[in-house]
């Protein structure tokens, strides 16, 4: 019977990877999604012949519970809140590992081999770090947190005493078996966990999502090799080196090492660094209606979008606003920066909730060699991922980092605030270009003159 | 303390001299690989479902939390099986909230292919 276990593992293991496989496109994606859940209930239905004498009532009811509460957050979540779901998702990954690695030390009915305590050690400490770090990142996407980087004299040095500690409290556990060594080293785990987030800035938190993603599944790999489980080791390294991927796909996009982003500090000091003229520069502005004007009369428009679109909730008039300039016979695109929303890949989601379909919205490789034909650029609440800067001005901070190519265009319209800087900090040389307007104001109220001018 | 490390020992006598850890070791390497190229498939439009549905799938943690909820010698309510109990609670939350806001968005993907 072991061996029909284990055997059912490797199927779960397999739609799994089927299930990640398909999210290569948006049409096999959904099919993706069922493997999934498919391979889940298969999992769990074999550990209830694997346990021994498992208490059937009290999972029930556990799951029972999580399930409702589950669901009931997938169903009202708003998709400019997903950043929040996702870093709350991996605290409770994380706080999973910690109370699973805590009940086997626990458990009377069994002792744990030096290996296993070592696994149960990893696994514990991994969770620990995961779970805290993810409230503190939860905290500070969702504004409950200052997402300002917090810094003080030592905090490196600090950090490591209190990893060696933890490492320290660990062999403890490994020699004498104390249970109250393995809890210090998990209190200690639990305050490395918030010392490693505090010092990052909330511009960087798309990276630190992501790696917070990685980090879930090696905890999940960690308990799997405690309990030598095929697919929890499976799943948990599948997860862990998604969860890298994207974290080095968003500091490639950012144009930061990893490093630079866990040491912190970023879009702390930048206030003095930009801005070296100083003297107030000269920019064309224009009204929402003749920005439509323009746009009305075009070949080709571009639309890049940023966060600031989504923080004005204007999705829903763009899509309209695009759908009658298609009918006035305008070629309407959309252009992706890898770092546009907070998340990797939310401006898609922020898009394909307002109905744009998805083969009019391009990644910042598929359409850069393009806007030198394209006769208008909408940029609304983007700013850095369009600098000049990063591609021209070697001493600019954001010097190096991939930028949408949108000053290339015949005319560029940006809708924003006002003449602020972005993330950065940063001044942008494309509002002072000639062939720039400027078109002040709130996205959403923009996007609709906009609209009723055409 | 001695009864486990004699299950150990036979258990690496049946495997013919392999410690089960070194097999684990094997399997987890292989699945960072697998893992390493599956995902750098993903479309980038997808990589927030892609976030979503690895949520849900870290949530397979499930599976270590029910094997602490069992009855040990007798005893239904241990701390053990508490612990456990309220991890499948929390792992349940990842595998319901994941699978399910993963398939909300990729609905949203699907109604522009008319």
């Amino acid at each position: 019977m072991q061996n029909l276990y284990a055997l059912s593992y490797l199927v779960s293991a397999v739609l799994f990877i089927l299930s990640l496989r398909g999210l290569s496109s948006p049409v096999s994606a959904r099919a993706g999604n069922v493997y999934g859940m498919v391979g889940m209930a298969l999992a769990g239905v074999t550990t209830l012949f694997v346990a021994s004498s498992p208490v059937l009532w009290l999972i029930g009811i556990a799951i029972a519970a999580g399930a409702a509460i589950g669901a009931w957050k997938a169903k009202t979540v708003a998709m400019t809140a997903m950043p929040e779901l996702v870093a709350a998702m991996h605290s409770l990954v994380g706080l999973a590992a910690v109370l699973i690695a805590v009940a086997a030390i626990y458990h009377t009915g069994q002792s744990h081999t030096q290996v296993q305590k070592i696994e149960l050690f990893l696994g514990a400490f991994i969770g620990a770090i995961t779970f805290t770090a993810s409230i503190v990142a939860w905290g500070k996407l969702s504004g409950r947190f200052a997402s300002k980087p917090v810094r003080f004299a030592g905090q490196h040095v600090f950090n490591l005493v209190v990893f060696l500690a933890m490492l320290g409290f660990g062999g403890a556990y490994f020699v004498t078996d104390s249970h109250s060594a393995f809890l210090m080293m998990l209190v200690l785990a639990l305050l490395l966990g918030v010392m490693v987030i505090v010092p990052i800035g909330g511009a960087d938190m798309p990276v630190v999502v992501s790696m917070l993603n990685s980090y879930s599944g090696w905890a999940a790999a960690g308990i799997g090799f405690t309990l030598d489980n095929s697919v929890l080791i499976i799943a948990g390294a599948c997860v862990g080196s998604s969860g890298a991927i994207l974290s080095y796909i968003m500091c490639r996009a950012m144009n930061r090492s990893l490093v630079s982003v866990l040491l912190g500090g970023f879009g702390a000091a930048e206030g003095t660094a930009a801005g070296g003229d100083g003297a107030a520069r000269n920019y064309k502005s224009g009204s929402p209606e003749d920005a439509a004007f323009l746009m009305s009369n075009a070949e080709s428009v571009v639309i890049v979008p940023g966060y600031g679109l989504a923080v004005s909730r204007a999705q829903h008039a763009l899509q309209e606003l695009t759908t009658m300039l298609e009918e006035h016979g305008v070629k309407v695109r959309y252009a992706i920066h890898p770092v546009a929303g907070r998340m990797p890949g939310h401006m898609n989601v922020l898009l394909a909730e307002a109905e744009v379909p998805y083969d009019k919205v391009l990644e910042m490789e598929e359409i850069n060699s393009e806007f030198s034909t394209t006769d208008v650029v909408l940029v609304i609440g983007a700013n850095d991922v369009v600098n000049p800067a990063a591609k021209n001005d070697s001493a600019s901070p954001i010097y190096g980092m991939p930028i949408l190519d949108a000053y290339k265009a015949r005319t560029v319209l940006v809708v924003k605030r006002s003449m602020s800087v972005g993330y950065a900090g940063l001044d942008n040389d494309l509002f002072y270009m000639d062939k720039t307007m400027m078109v002040f104001g709130d996205a959403k109220k923009v996007v609709e003159d906009m609209l009723h001018a055409i | 303390m001695n009864e486990p490390i004699a299950q150990a020992a036979s258990a690496i006598a049946q495997a013919g001299g392999v410690d089960p850890v070194v097999a684990s070791l094997t399997v987890f390497v292989l699945a960072i690989f697998v893992g390493y190229h599956v995902v750098w498939n993903v479309t980038p439009a997808l990589h927030t479902p892609l976030m979503a549905v690895t949520n849900a799938i870290s949530g397979i943690i499930v599976v270590g939390a029910m094997l602490q909820v069992v009855d040990i010698q007798g005893d239904v309510i241990t701390l053990t099986s508490v612990l456990g109990a309220i991890a499948v609670f929390i792992a349940s939350i990842n595998i319901f909230g994941g699978f399910l806001v993963t398939r909300r968005m990729l609905e949203m993907f699907k109604k522009k292919e008319r």
